[in-house]
């Protein structure tokens, strides 16, 4: 059964609120060789095996899964 | 008049505005149920209100923009129809592309509940034109992603336009970033389509109606009528 790991993240241009904080308190922790942190979503989507999983995917991120307002993603897709 | 109020699943700004619109102003006010589609033709307000619609799963009016009830709204719109979205009607509102632009996380990543000062930006609006330019009000908040955020592109149309409706100020209505409760683009608390039909805002002027509720300044959006 295929299945599509989909990561979604801010755009680039955009400040990721939560990111900087954690960058903050990675920093402060110590490890201070953290120049940013960027925080995203991650799903796993199931498929069932007719189809192509690409075209389903591409869509479901379009009208759904993602905001191509203020986020981009990517996916793979295992067979 | 008659004035609906969208009710999802996770609604819970619906009474409140409800009763701002029925006991407030004299409105003849509904509950329109997010599953029944319907023509929505006679309404003169529909309120897309307040709350957590779907937990917020996802994004913050993600699940809320595919309701049945959106179906009809949309059309409505496309007549000309006054539309109010707050707060989470505001998010939902962006999501379904009948807004510009979009809300993120607040830049303080704490969830803002306060009365916030906005200035009217543009009085030459249905849901504006009580008020003068200018005019600083006091109407609360109670948000957790409320910045909000467009390219740039649409930015200058929003302010090209007079699309930017409201903005958060100084309570003598200077902007500074200081008085800004969420790290909002240029300051943007409300924003209306082209057309001025549509208008989505975070502060909530139904809980801002009556003074025993701390503010009256959000009645006169509302007396659209």
């Amino acid at each position: 059964m295929p299945k599509a790991k989909v990561y979604i993240t801010l755009k680039p241009a955009l400040l990721d609120a939560q990111g900087r904080v954690l960058q903050s308190a990675l920093q402060q922790l110590g490890f201070e060789s953290v120049q940013g942190v960027r925080v995203g979503k991650y799903l796993e989507v199931e498929l069932a095996p007719n189809g192509d999983p690409h075209e389903q995917i591409e869509a479901m991120c379009q009208k759904l899964l993602a905001n191509p307002v203020i986020e981009q993603y990517r996916y793979e897709i295992e067979p | 008049m008659k004035a609906g109020v969208i009710v999802f699943p996770g609604s819970n700004c619906d009474r409140d505005a409800y009763y701002a619109l029925r006991d407030g102003l004299g409105y003849d006010a509904e509950y329109l149920w997010h599953a029944e589609p319907r023509d929505l033709s006679e309404y003169g307000l529909v309120i897309v209100p307040g709350g957590f619609s779907y937990g917020d799963y996802l994004r913050p009016g993600a699940i809320a923009r595919f309701a049945r009830i959106m179906e009809s709204l949309r059309e409505y719109a496309a007549r000309g129809g006054l539309v109010l979205g707050v707060c989470n009607g505001f998010q939902i509102l962006c999501e379904a592309g009948l807004l510009p632009g979009a809300l993120t996380r607040n830049l303080s990543l704490k969830f803002r509940c306060k009365p916030v000062y906005v200035r009217v930006e543009n009085a030459d609006t249905p849901f504006t034109r009580r008020y003068q330019p200018g005019e600083v009000l006091q109407i609360p908040i109670a948000h957790g992603d409320g910045r909000y955020v467009c390219d740039g592109a649409t930015l200058s149309q929003l302010r090209a336009n007079g699309q930017i409706l409201f903005r958060y100020c100084s309570p003598t209505g200077d902007l500074d970033d200081a008085w800004n409760p969420n790290g909002s683009t240029d300051h943007i608390a409300g924003v209306a389509n082209e057309r001025f039909n549509v208008l989505g805002m975070m502060p909530h002027p139904e809980r801002a109606c009556e003074l025993l509720l701390g503010s009256a300044d959000g009645r006169r959006l509302l007396a659209v009528g």
